[in-house]
Parts: structure tokens; sequence; C-alpha cells
């Protein structure tokens, strides 16, 4: 059991828990997920790591509210438990001495790009962060983000902070002299995100979120296509170049419960008015 | 046929009823069943029968006990030498082991003798145990590295044993492939988790949610007290075919299918969370247990038709012959001499399954005739769900992280097969991670050879 240490309500749906898991935070490098099975009944789902603490023994984990899952977890409260907290999983991001790295992050996919942003800052980095949202009250972690960051750049759809437009729009203006772009969001954000360096012939790294069961490598449900050949999102990954990934095969896959989700999110509302058994 | 020359036949549920629900197929012997066919044991003063056995378990001696009434007797026999009788009652493949050299076997039926065990084991479990006394600690702390049967195994003899014993395991339940592989309708979960309670009531701590590898390693584990180290990680990593379509949706390897099914009971959706696709035409590649499980799981997942492709002829089927069986009287449609081409897809779904017929050529280096294409033959089945059943390669996980540790050609651990032993002192290995896929058996023997080399390291060569 994971003792929940924080909690804090970022926007109406997305939330952040500080977790107790001393033996993870020891171990867990930038990059890396954690699997998490909230209560007994539960799915496994991955979620990345916005934070590491290994002072306090903590990771930090943003989420979300986008199933039945993330929603369990949002009703849980500092003091409760989560059942199963599995990690550290996957690749940890390759940090390196690179010159200028550019980190893109959209939606929440900003909050795993803090840790990356830190270790690339330490390691002697000129760090530029893009953040995008529909509107300013969507953007999350921009504060922490800018603390490890040179500059950051805000894109809002509709203008409402920042430069009115996509995080595309924002890349342009600092692509040049750029050693490697790292993106963390929405498959879709990625993808045009690899699209836009492409051209440039800018390294670019994208840290994939596929559907996952076990998150070792046991059950294949988590494959991707990279270069034309069968990857595995938990063991080969998350990080992977995303001028080789299959991005309409990353996100036909992802859809692959959407309607088992709805059902799953229905049943839950009609027997017992959100109750969550714990 | 008279009694002596047929073997009494087990309780089952109908084959009709038995794929609407996932309960027990199965259903044992009652008392009466097992007497008359414990009877049939001829008691040979030199029996075959044990010479089958993988672990030995004294087969003759059990039934007699049987047959004299004494069924906590008989259940004590066989666990000298088998610590999960309940489980190898119903998954060993009797018929290729003890039961195959049965004396009776030559002219008739051999002795039911899985069935018998698993009367014995069931008694047992309906029964309550017998405390075994504690033995006297012995100081020695040693790590388990999984909870499948070779791990269980290892860490309830080195319990017995009086050293400290902690199972560390990936997963949020223990039983390796028992709990996540073997559908509920094999095996129920309830027994696995009766036989497992049991090796915790000797002492034996098991820590989930633990990836060696990722979360600790093994020399981390040296560092923080452990004496000597078991890996029984198993052969996890599911494999494709290679064929062009196979990552379309509704394409799942076995692994993810039975995972979803058994370990995550997403056969209760939605009161469980995990979802599956209720697919009504599905497609199972293989012609394996796991093969055997995954088409009789899509079935009572509601598929109205399922196919089973294999390559070779029936009479290559590695599967149990009772799962063959069983699988037949279901109304899996079983396609022999068939190979995959590809998947077919519609709007990134599956649609179909491109066939090819094969014929069978000389035999290759596993000494089954090879099969090959008979060209032209291509033909293409309609599905929504395919299942690769095809096999499992090593988790290179531990391995990868532990310098020193030697693995072979494939992948897999390499260690002795007398005692487990790996490239590096201290580190012992069994079952799948060192074999390949192979049986529960096997890997509790396995389990059983590491832990007497443990044990005898730590008390006589350990430095
Ligand atoms: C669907 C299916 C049906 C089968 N049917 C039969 C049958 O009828 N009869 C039969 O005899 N055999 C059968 N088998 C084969 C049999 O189950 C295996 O041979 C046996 O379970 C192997 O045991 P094991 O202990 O070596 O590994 P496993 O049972 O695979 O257990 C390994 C355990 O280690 C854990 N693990 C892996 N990596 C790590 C890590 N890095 N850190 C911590 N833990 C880790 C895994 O989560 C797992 O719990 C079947 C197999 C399958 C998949
Ligand atoms: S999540 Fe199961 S193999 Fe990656």
């Amino acid at each position: 059991m994971f003792e929940i240490l924080g909690k804090r309500v970022l926007r109406p749906d997305v939330f952040l828990a500080r977790v107790s898991a001393p033996a993870i935070a020891r171990r867990a490098k930038p990059g890396q997920f954690v699997i998490v099975r909230a209560h007994e009944q539960g799915e496994r789902i991955p979620l990345s790591l916005a934070d590491i603490d290994v002072k306090n023994g903590t990771i930090t984990l943003i989420f979300m509210v986008v199933g039945k899952t993330t929603r369990d977890l949002a009703t849980f409260d500092v003091g409760d438990e989560i059942e199963d907290v599995v990690g550290p999983l996957g690749r940890p991001t390759d940090i390196e001495r690179i010159g200028r790295v550019v980190l893109v992050g959209g939606g929440f996919g900003a909050a795993p790009l803090y840790p990356i942003g830190r270790a690339f800052k330490e390691a002697g980095n000129e760090v530029v962060a893009i953040l995008g949202a529909r509107s300013a009250d969507l953007l999350v972690y921009e504060k922490e983000l800018g603390s490890v960051s040179d500059r950051v750049l805000v894109t809002t759809d509709d203008g409402s902070k920042g430069i009115k437009g996509l995080v595309t729009d924002a890349l342009k203006e600092v692509l040049d002299g750029a050693g490697l772009v790292m993106a963390v969001g929405p498959a879709i954000m990625m993808k045009f995100i690899s699209l836009a360096t492409k051209p440039a012939g800018v390294r670019t790294i994208v840290s994939l979120n596929p559907i996952m069961v076990d998150g070792t490598g046991m059950c294949g449900a988590c494959r991707v296509s990279v270069g034309g050949e069968t990857k595995f999102g938990c063991t080969d990954g998350p990080d992977f170049d995303g001028h080789l990934v299959d991005w309409e095969l990353l996100m036909a896959r992802q859809r692959t419960y959407l309607s088992e989700e709805k059902q799953s999110l229905e049943a839950a509302c009609s027997c017992g008015g959100g109750e969550v058994v714990r | 046929m008279s009694d002596k020359l047929t073997r009494t036949p087990m309780l089952e549920q109908d084959a009709a009823e038995r794929i609407t629900n996932f309960d027990e197929v199965a259903l044992g012997y009652t008392e009466e069943l097992m007497l008359k066919e414990a009877s049939r044991c001829l008691h040979c003063k030199e029996p075959t029968c044990v010479d089958g056995c993988p672990v030995s378990v004294p087969i003759k001696e059990f039934i007699a006990l049987l047959k004299a009434g004494d069924y906590a007797g008989a259940a004590a026999k066989i666990k000298e030498k088998n610590a999960l009788p309940a489980v190898c009652g119903r998954v060993c493949p009797q018929e290729s082991q003890c039961e195959k050299v049965c004396v009776l076997a030559k002219k008739q039926a051999p002795v039911a003798i899985g069935r018998l065990e698993r009367f014995a084991a069931d008694f047992e479990l309906a029964n309550g145990f017998e405390e075994p006394a504690k033995p006297a600690p012995t100081g020695k702390k040693v790590a388990i590295i999984g909870s499948g049967p070779a791990g269980l195994t290892a860490a309830a003899d080195l319990a017995k044993r009086g050293h400290a014993v902690t199972v560390f395991e990936a997963l949020h339940k223990p039983g390796g492939v028992l709990v996540y592989g073997i559908p509920e309708f094999r095996l129920p979960k309830r027994i696995v988790e009766a036989e497992v309670e049991n090796i915790e009531g000797l002492g034996v701590e098991i820590r989930f949610d633990s990836v060696a590898g990722r979360l600790f390693t093994i020399d981390g584990l040296f560092e923080e007290g452990f004496e000597a180290v078991f890996i029984g990680t198993g052969a996890g990593l599911p494999m494709f075919m290679g064929i062009p379509g196979e990552n379309l949706n509704g394409v799942y390897s076995a692994n993810e299918y039975l995972t979803r099914t058994n370990l995550m009971k997403a056969y209760l959706f939605p009161e469980y969370d995990t979802p599956i696709k209720r697919a009504k035409r599905v497609a199972v590649v293989g012609g394996g247990n796991v093969a055997m499980d995954s088409a009789r799981t899509a079935l009572r997942l509601g598929a109205e038709k399922v196919y089973l492709i294999y390559r070779r002829s029936e009479a290559e089927m590695p599967a149990r012959k009772e799962e063959l069986d069983h699988a037949k009287e279901e109304g899996i449609d079983f396609r022999f001499l068939t190979n995959p081409k590809q998947v077919l897809g519609e709007e990134g779904w599956v649609a179909g399954l491109e066939c090819v017929a094969m014929e069978l050529g000389e035999p290759d280096e596993s000494g089954r005739r090879r099969p090959i294409e008979v060209p032209g033959s291509e033909f293409t089945i309609e599905v929504d769900a395919v299942i690769m059943a095809i096999g499992t390669k090593a988790n290179p996980i531990v391995p990868t992280t532990t310098p020193g540790l030697d693995v072979t050609s494939r992948g897999y651990i390499a260690a002795n097969e007398e005692t487990g032993a790996t490239s590096r002192p201290a580190v012992f290995a069994g079952g799948d991670i060192v074999t390949g896929s192979a049986t529960v058996i096997l890997a509790m023997g396995a389990g059983r050879k590491a832990a007497d080399a443990i044990h005898d390291y730590l008390t006589n060569s350990k430095p």
C-alpha cells in the first residue's frame, strides 16, 4: 500500500498526488513511469513521474481524469492508500550535455517534463520550455517547469496567455540552434512537433503513452511501431525517436477501449453515486 | 468394457453449460469414484510410474494410503516430493509422464494418477493442514525472485529448513502463470491462493509490486544482507509472428488476453475495471496449452465462433490431451496444417485472417515433421480478434541488470541442471527462465533442486 502524503487540484480535471514510495524514489530517474492500481477491482494504468524526492521518499504523480481509474484516484485524499504502485519502469530519458534543449509540454505533459528539465539543466544545457494549452486556465506546472528552464514560452489557442497559437508556432522561434527537442503530451501534439522538427533535422524525442497492463514486457499491449519495427512501449520506451514513430497506429491503439471506458464510467455512476470501493 | 479396462471418468460440467461460465470444468472424483479408480492400481513391486514423474512422487504409496482411507496421509505422502499437489493434479501433462509409463497402459487405460492426486490434495485443502513444526531459524536470509511454481517451491523448501525467505514478485498477486495465465475454469484461483497461504504459513514473506532489475538489483539484495538468491522469473515475453497487420486493434498476445481475463478479471467487467474486447469471431494461433486456454476463454467471453489455427497436425500438438478433448467438446473449430499469412484490417481493427494450408515435410530439429506451405492455397477467415499463442521468450530485465550472470544464446539464464547454480556465486535459477516455457512440475522440480543446493551452500560451502 502506498500512502498519499499530499494532494493538489491543479485544475478541475487534473490532480497531483505526492505518494510515499521510498524504494521507488531511490531508484527512479527522469523519464520513467510507474504502474498504478488504485484498488482491488482496479485496472493497471501507467502514470509518469512528475517529481522524484529521494530525501522525503516520495514520488509525485499527475493525472487527468479521463477514465474510471483516474476518476477513482481523484477521490483519494491525503492519508488514503493506493493499492499498488509498481516501478520505476521504462528506460530513463538519456540526459546528456547537448547545448540547447527545447522541452515541449502539451496539456499536463508539462508535469513529467519537470524532472527531465531539471536533469538537462543540471547537465549544463540551456533549457527552453514551451507550454501549450487551449486557454490560460488549462495550463499546469508552468511555475515548476519555469524554475528549471532558462526561458519559458507559453501558447494558448485562444490567446488568453502568451502566444496565440499552437506549440508548433512557438517552436519555430527557438528551433534554430536547438540540439534536441523533447515532447511530452497528447499523441497528436507529439506528432506535429515531430513533423515540425524533421525538416530542420533536429533530434526529437517523444515519450509515448500506449495502453499498458503489466509494464514489464510481459503482455505486448503497449506495442508501438518505430522505424517499421514493433517495439514495446514499456520496456523499449517510453522515449522514442519522434521522427520514426507510426503515429496513426499509436492513436488507433490508444482508442481500443473507448467504448468500454464509457461503459465502465456509466456502470460506476449508476451503482453507487460515484462511491469507490477500497 | 469391464472396470479393469476403462478408467473411472471424472465428473465434469456439461460442455454446453460450461462455455457460459468461468467455473471449473473438471469437478474431480467423489470418494466412491476415487476408491473405484484407486482399486485399479496393481501396486507393482517395481513401479514404473514413478520414473515418469519429474519429481518422483511416491505414487504407489499414496494410492495405497487412499485405498486405506487415510486421505490426509496420502496428501502428506505426495507433499514429500510435490509442494503444489492440488495444482499439479489439475495441470500436469500426466499422459506424457507418470500415466504414460503405468504398466496398465500397455494393455488398457493407465491408472488416472493425476485425478487421484487431485482428490488427496483437495481433501487436504478442504480439511485443513497440520501446521508443520517450526524449524529453528538459521538466521540466514534468502531472496526469491518470482512467485511462480519454481519460486514458490524453492521458498517453501528453504523456509522448512529455517531460512528467512523473502519472495519478490513483480505483479500484485502470487502464483506466476498459475494466476495470470491458466484460467479459472481449469485451475480455480482459490486453489492457488490456498497453496500460497500454506507457504506463507511457513514464514515466507511475499513482497508484491517488486520488479527485480527495476526496483532493486540482485547485487543490491546482497548488500541488504541476503546471502543467496534464487531467480524464477519465468519465460514471460510474448512472441509475435512478424506478419502484416499484427498491430491492429483486436490482435492480442495470449499473455495479454489471459492476463486481462485471469489476473485482472476482465470477465467480470465492469465490476472489475479492466476491459477486454468481447469479440464474436476469434482466431487463436498455436497448438499448446496456452492456445487451448485462449480459445476456451474466448468462448466464455461470448465468442460465437472460435478457430484454432495450428501449422502442424493434431498428432504434434503439445497441449495436454484433456485440454484438447475439452476444447473439442466445447466446439472449437480446429484448423490443423494451417498457418496465418497476414491479419486483415478495417479502420484499424481486425477484420480477417489470411491463412495458407501446410503439409508436413522432413523432420526438423525438434524431431517433428516440418510444416511447409502449400503454394496457392491461401484463404481468408472472417474474424474480429486474433490471439497469438505461439510461444514466449526470456525477459531480459534481470540478466541485463546483473553483471556476470551468463545467459544462453536464446537469452535464458545458464544454470546447472542439477543445482540451479549460475555463473554468479550464491545466485541460483530455475524454471522457465532457464529451460524456456516448460511445465509446472518441471519448474517445481527445478525450484526444489535449487533449494537443496542453496541450503547446502548456506550450511556447508559458504565462505
Ligand atoms: C496459459 C498457460 C497455460 C499453461 N498450462 C500448463 C499446464 O496445463 N500444465 C503445465 O504443466 N504447464 C502449463 N503451462 C506452463 C507453466 O505454467 C510454466 O512452465 C510454469 O508456470 C513456469 O514456472 P516458473 O515458476 O518458472 O515461472 P512463472 O510461472 O512464469 O512465474 C514467474 C514469476 O516471476 C515474476 N517475475 C518475472 N520477472 C520478474 C522480475 N523482474 N522481478 C520480480 N518478479 C518477476 C512473474 O511476474 C511471475 O509471477 C502453461 C503456461 C501458460 C502461459
Ligand atoms: S505493458 Fe505489457 S508488455 Fe508493455
